[in-house]
């Protein structure tokens, strides 16, 4: 494979890459010896868009994101290779001081936790504000006061003149995390990376942080990982997705796409796998046996010993499958991905019962 | 009240759990309390899954803690199988215990890590007197009922995944063959391609065994797919009680409109139009709840009657279906009325 998974397609559509990482490679040291947390992981984020990196605990999704923000503690992380490219320059080869520069103003993040990413004992109003001096020395205090207070009202805080001077513990979870949000735009950053930002939250404190992140979007035009779990929320938010199994990155395409034919086995069994409110079943389609144990990948292809369109054939346990295109902007690393087409999704589950007509890929 | 008829194997009415709110090393004069479950009532037949879901700090994990007596409740009761176990001390307890028995959420912190999982999984039998020699067989029994391997049992919990993790606690919440499993969000730690497995799993259990299931969770999707009835609670509260399809297809109350309209839609070509209901702000302090409707600080339909009155929950527009609002009304009757908020 000489190109990583979207050059070929953004050369055709000629897109603005804002950021690209090629075949990264991770390792740590462990006391239980040497984890390989992502090989040869390859992605690139386009200009305006929002990319969804999905995957389950252990399979690297955010690996990728924290080099690119140089946050992988060497040791006992250690990057083995690849690059990452953002503004004509090779992020991993910067020095701390050009990483400092580029942290919070061009990229920001939003962290998983808002409750431990906020310091306890600073108003929030500071925090915020701190965002915004470290990067404009000519600011002043006040000034960067009172953007703090209209970043809170932007990002929908109520009484943002009292709220910022409260301290976090007198924000609640959802609002904790729009001052996270507030707090990530205040420089109007070209990237913005959202590491699992609703993980901790009610779905219904999600739905508003949805909104508020869509509407920060629209203001900054930053364009957005989106680092996440939850199919429901990738298909709510991302306009193209990379799927990530075992430190690997299986999938890739756009939104729709994958989820109306996705052409990687994993991505279609996590998609049968999981209930879903329109739809009524006896039985859910499981994706049988464990994610891999990191320290002892499988040889060939990592999701080979689940996988069951492989069905045990010698090539998937003797070749790692290499991400290779399929069609337009379509990559899978699976070597019989053209098996899952057409209608593989379509194949009713056994006892699959369609009680309304609001099922997936269905078009209206 | 209490009928032991129908299989009904467990009956909770009017059961109330408040936490004293304490301020360095007294009680407040003021008696303040958080009040986590304020007068909830329901009953689960055998054979049958009662889901109750709500958001985080409605009461719902309380709630199944207090069926088990692993809280104290402040007031209410709680039958099983037509007794009432209110009242109970621990000796008259353990005989009940064998009827029910829990299903904690984290497989990692539920499991001692010292001990093997045999011990584990017959740790129940011991604690009852029933271990004797059959007791390795009966432990081996279990594990291949939830789906591991006999001689698992020599093996110590760290050796397993999170899900097979998750089938040890359930082989352990079987060994003394009980009726009732409170199972308190039993899949929300585990990896998402795992989750249906141990789902398939407690369904199969459920049929093979006629178990009846006390389903405690946020996510809708899941307590979709296997419950028979479902609980909505918010605020101490149960504000909407009904079959699956009345709450999940034909739900009244605005809070649970608000619930499954904030449920991602796992279809990109559906996303979410901008007149969706989404609720404002967060859930009021338990502590001090709202007066009337607790639920009317962020309801689209309040009006004064919602502070002054506190809506009882009864069947108001069809039998069996019971719903806790002044103005409750179906999604359909709701379309072409005003108030619908946008975001």
């Amino acid at each position: 494979m000489a190109t990583s998974p979207t050059s070929a397609g953004v050369a055709e559509m000629a897109e603005e890459v804002v950021l690209a990482v090629k075949n990264l490679t991770v390792e740590f040291e462990t006391e239980d010896g040497v984890l390989r947390a992502v090989e040869q992981v390859s992605w690139e984020l386009l200009q305006g868009e929002t990319l969804g990196l999905v995957g389950e605990s252990g399979s690297g999704k955010s690996v990728s994101v924290l080099a690119v923000l140089g946050l992988i503690k060497q040791p006992p992380g250690r990057i083995v290779s690849g690059e990452i490219w953002y503004d004509g320059s090779d992020l991993l080869a910067a020095t701390h001081g050009d990483l400092r520069a580029i942290r919070g103003t061009d990229i920001a993040m939003i962290f998983q936790d808002p409750t431990t990413s906020l310091n306890p004992v600073v108003t929030v109003g500071s925090q915020i504000s701190e965002a915004m001096l470290i990067h404009d020395k000519g600011l002043s205090k006040k000034d960067a006061r009172d953007r703090a207070i209209a970043l809170l009202a932007s990002v929908g805080v109520p009484s943002p003149e009292d709220r910022v001077h409260q301290y976090p513990h007198e924000f609640s979870g959802g609002m904790k995390q729009r001052a996270m949000i507030a707090m990530a735009i205040a420089n109007k950053p070209r990237v913005l990376i959202a590491d699992e930002p609703t993980t901790s939250l009610d779905v219904t404190i999600q739905a508003q942080f949805l909104d508020v992140l869509r509407a920060a979007q629209r203001e900054t035009g930053a364009s957005t990982i989106f680092i996440t779990h939850d199919l429901g929320v990738i298909a709510e938010m991302a306009d193209r997705v990379v799927v990530m199994y075992g430190g690997r990155v299986v999938e890739t395409a756009d939104v729709e796409t994958i989820f109306k034919s996705p052409s990687h086995p994993y991505t279609l069994g996590l998609m049968n796998s999981v209930p879903k409110l329109e739809l009524e079943v006896h039985e859910l389609a499981a994706i049988p046996g464990q994610p891999p144990d990191p320290f002892n990948l499988p040889p060939g292809c990592t999701f080979q010993p689940r996988c069951e369109l492989g069905q045990g054939r010698s090539r998937c346990t003797e070749e790692v499958p290499e991400l290779r295109e399929l069609g337009s902007r379509r990559w899978s690393a699976c070597h019989f991905a053209e098996e899952l087409e057409p209608g593989f999704m379509a194949r009713p589950a056994e006892g699959l019962e369609i009680i309304t007509d609001a099922s997936p890929g269905e078009t209206p | 009240m209490s009928e032991t008829s129908n299989g009904e194997v467990l009956r909770v009415e009017h059961l109330v759990k408040h936490f004293p709110i304490k301020r360095g090393t007294k009680a407040s004069a003021g008696g303040k309390a958080v009040r986590a479950v304020d007068d909830v009532s329901f009953a689960i037949s055998e054979g049958e899954t009662l889901g109750l879901v709500g958001e985080s700090g409605c009461g719902k994990t309380t709630t199944g803690r207090v069926v088990v007596r692993l809280t104290e409740e402040t007031g209410g009761s709680i039958f099983v199988d037509g007794q009432d176990i209110t009242s109970y001390n621990a000796r008259q307890l353990k005989p009940v215990r064998r009827k029910m028995q829990i299903v904690f959420q984290d497989p990692f912190a539920s499991l001692n890590p010292r001990r093997s999982v045999g011990f584990i999984v017959g740790a129940p039998l011991q604690i009852h007197g029933l271990y004797d020699d059959t007791g390795p067989d009966r432990v081996a029994q279990l594990l291949e009922r939830v789906g591991l391997k006999g001689d698992d049992a020599e093996r110590y919990p760290h050796e397993f995944s999170g899900g097979q993790r998750q089938r040890i606690g359930i082989a352990r919440a079987l060994a003394l063959e009980p009726r009732l499993l409170i199972l308190d969000e039993p899949v929300s730690a585990l990896d998402v391609s795992i989750q249906a497995s141990v789902i398939n799993l407690l369904r199969k259990l459920q049929q093979d065994l006629g178990l009846a299931y006390l389903f405690i969770s946020h996510d809708l999707s899941i307590v979709q797919h296997v419950s028979d009835r479902v609980a909505v609670m918010y605020l101490g509260k149960i504000v909407e009680i009904g079959t699956r399809h009345e709450i999940l297809r034909t739900p009244t109350h605005p809070f649970t409109q608000a619930l499954l309209a904030a449920v991602p839609n796992p279809d990109p070509t559906k996303r979410t139009n901008a007149d969706r209901l989404v609720l404002t702000g967060d859930a009021p302090s338990p502590s001090d709840p709202p007066s009337g409707c607790r639920f009317r600080t962020r309801c689209w339909k309040a009006a004064d009657v919602c502070a002054e009155e506190e809506p009882a929950l009864i069947d108001r527009l069809d039998p069996g279906h019971a719903v806790a609002c002044h103005f409750p009304e179906t999604l359909e009757q709701m379309v072409s009325a005003p108030g619908r908020q946008s975001s």
